[in-house]
């Protein structure tokens, strides 16, 4: 019995801390959506989100006599945010102003975003003169700091308290995304935005800084996501083994099973993780099997997908301007 | 103030372009592309220079060796461009439609499944060459032509998003080369399939006129002409441009809309199904999850920016290979890591994608704007 229960709150603390990185990305993702543009830069601006944090990271460490956490972290998260609103810029530029097809454009900052991590990466610590793997322990250290609120309560500590503050930061993005979207008015302009521009822009709504601003803070969220992975998830170090971009699909993914809703996303996000790692605590699966496992959160964002198409709830469908670009003179 | 209009659409070859003749618009149109083209080039040089500190014109000329400096490495380079241009030619059909089959990663990657399954099983039988062959390209169609028609069918009856959904089957189907690779690997214990057949070569495309690259190019071109009449010249291709213009349009015109989306889409996947075909028969003689390699993505890009223009096409498949290679030897050559060629690509992807709109719309001075309505 008690084996059973040290599994399940193993699969918990897993599904947890591997969500957190998709929740980031889809959050980021469902805002800029519902200004009606959707980026497939996901896993791009993850990318650069990730490395931003930690070349920030790694010039503070090796420049600084004695590093101290907070400071790395200040700085981790700074140079990240800055690193993903560029990406959020370059994509926001060309489909916004120059109007370029949001799907191309998307792809191709997928391509850069992880040529430019893979790159930096993998030669950051040799280009600075040293050798070996990179690593910021230090600045790492803060990011995963804990915090155990309560001693007596069984369980409550291990299931709850077992994360860096990024995990928690992320609930509360959702919940501060989902008042924005559903109870303000600029909630309501951006949705008209992404709904139909021209009505929005006849309304008097500036069409094109909602735009803008919808992408780049979306991109500056996601990119977030990119950065729990690499100094928390990873603890600080970098890996070329395409992990993130498979987490940027996923996040995509979120979006659609989460129906556009923030809320949605936080327990969709935490699903998402306890499918993927379902497989590890399955005893006697075949390497195979275990694959086929992994299959599971793609299955599952298809058959919502399907889904939503079928019933056609209002509520539950995209923005219906999303993937096309708008041109006032076009009307 | 600046006023934006569109330009009435512009075909180089017939009418006239934003009141200029042909020859004019196309010397505007190659202009825009050559100054979007230069100003990559030169802010990747700026950042090649700001990693490495080499003169960037060096760099680019070790590039040109290191894709044209052989005749083996031409003839990769031409293998590596046939495959791209194949992906792209099987998305045209699609991308015309305006259904967003983002889903070639996948479809390549089952098709490349197929033929390995041919020659894993099938590889001791003895069956003559051209019929296994024939046997395995058929296969590798059959099996990216099922990743194609699933998202097809949603889409044509009940409307389900085909970006997201097609998206989606590339992971379906990475986890699935992950299913068989445990089961196909060699040697036990590697987690690689390791390369199918390596003695006998059943299933291996033959050399022809002596080149082992041959094959490869006679097939991609051959259906390369073949997609530009069946696009240009056939009923099928006409009414795959009424419905990419617009279904209400196919609709009235009495066209079975429904009909066109799915078997466009059967098409598309098959072929490129059939890239996965040449990616392990005529190339690899392996699958692993790297197989499709990106290209599914980039042929998107490819297919986009040429406007479904097989020759167009062609040339940025040859430039985008030749960047990918050359990055690739450089990076060698001076002790970086590969994914150079990542960035440099993105860069000028970007700057071709931006330099679009220069070519789809006039900006002139509002003032300019009125004198003219006069």
């Amino acid at each position: 019995m008690g084996t059973v229960l040290t599994q399940i709150i193993s699969l918990i603390t897993t599904a947890i801390s591997f969500g957190t990185v998709i929740m980031y990305g889809s959050l980021g993702e469902t805002l800029t959506e519902k200004s009606g543009h959707l980026n497939l830069g996901v896993p791009g601006i993850m990318y650069m989100g990730g490395i931003g944090g930690l070349i920030g990271a790694f010039l503070y460490e090796t420049n600084a006599a004695s590093p101290v956490p907070g400071v790395g972290l200040i700085i981790a998260l700074a140079s990240a945010l800055v690193c993903s609103l560029l990406g959020g810029l370059i994509y926001s530029f060309l489909t916004i102003t120059l109007r370029a097809n949001q799907n191309v454009t998307g792809l191709t900052l997928t391509i850069f975003g992880s040529g430019l991590a893979n790159f930096f990466g993998g030669s950051l610590s040799k280009l600075a003169g040293g050798v070996g793997q990179i690593s910021v322990a230090v600045t790492s250290s803060a990011f995963r700091a804990t915090q155990h609120l309560t001693d007596g309560i069984p369980y409550f500590d291990e299931i709850f308290c077992n994360y860096g503050f990024m995990v928690y930061l992320a609930i509360i993005i959702a919940a501060v995304l989902s008042f924005i979207i559903k109870r303000t008015s600029i909630g309501l302009n951006l949705r008209a935005v992404g709904e139909n521009p021209a009505t929005a822009d006849a309304a008097g709504i500036n069409v094109i800084r909602y735009k803008y601003a919808a992408t780049c803070v979306g991109a500056c969220i996601s990119g977030l996501g990119g950065l729990y992975y690499v100094m928390d998830y990873i603890k600080g170090t970098w890996a070329n083994d395409g992990n993130i971009e498979a987490l940027g699909w996923l996040a995509v993914a979120l979006v659609i099973f989460a129906t556009w809703k923030p809320l949605r996303s936080i327990w969709g996000a935490y699903l998402f993780g306890a499918l993927y790692w379902l497989y590890n605590f399955i005893p006697g699966q075949s390497r195979s099997m275990q694959e086929i496992f992994k299959m599971l959160p793609y299955l599952v964002t298809i058959i919502v997908l399907i889904s939503v198409s079928l019933r056609r709830k209002k509520e539950d469908q995209p923005p219906s301007w999303l993937g096309r670009s708008y041109f006032r003179e076009d009307r | 103030m600046i006023h934006i209009s569109k330009r009435p659409d512009f075909n180089r070859f017939k009418g006239k372009y934003a009141g200029l003749n042909r020859w004019t618009g196309f010397g505007i149109h190659l202009l825009v592309r050559l100054i979007g083209l230069v100003l990559a080039l030169a802010v990747s040089g700026v950042l090649i220079y700001a990693i490495t500190k080499l003169n960037p014109i060096d760099v680019y000329a070790e590039m040109a060796n290191g894709v044209f400096g052989t005749s083996r490495r031409v003839w990769t380079w031409l293998r590596d461009l046939a495959l791209l241009l194949l992906v792209a030619v099987g998305l045209a059909p699609a991308f015309k439609m305006r259904f967003w089959n983002i889903g070639a990663e996948g479809q390549i990657l089952v098709g490349a499944l197929a033929t390995s399954a041919c020659m894993i099983y099938m590889g001791s039988a003895n069956i003559p060459t051209p019929v296994f062959l024939l046997i395995m390209g058929i296969g590798s169609m059959l099996a990216g032509a099922l990743w194609g028609i699933i998202p097809a069918v949603f889409k044509a009856f009940w409307g389900t998003n085909e970006t997201l959904f097609t998206l989606m089957m590339n992971y379906i189907a990475i986890q699935l080369t992950s299913f068989f690779i445990p089961m196909w690997e060699h040697p036990k214990g590697s987690n690689t399939v390791g390369i199918i057949n390596a003695a006998s070569k059943a299933g291996w495309f033959p050399e022809v006129f002596g080149q082992q690259y041959m094959l490869n190019i006679i097939i991609v071109a051959v259906i390369t002409v073949a997609m530009f009449f069946y696009l240009k010249r056939s009923k099928h291709g006409y009414e795959i441009a009424v419905v990419g213009q617009s279904e209400s349009t196919a609709r009235y015109a009495a066209m079975n809309v429904k009909k066109v989306v799915v078997r466009t889409m059967t098409l598309s996947g098959a072929i490129c199904g059939l890239a996965g075909f040449l990616a392990v028969a005529g190339a690899d003689h392996t699958v692993s999850t790297a197989t499709a390699g990106g290209r599914g993505f980039v042929a998107i890009i490819v297919a986009w920016l040429a406007k479904f223009n097989p020759g167009t096409m062609a040339v940025i498949s040859a430039m985008l290979v030749f960047l990918n290679k050359g990055a690739i030897t450089i990076a060698s050559k001076f002790n970086l890591s590969n994914d150079v060629s990542d960035i440099i690509q993105g860069i000028i992807l970007f700057f071709i994608l931006g330099s679009e709109f220069f070519i789809n719309y006039r900006i002139q001075l509002a003032h300019e704007g009125k004198k003219e309505e006069k």
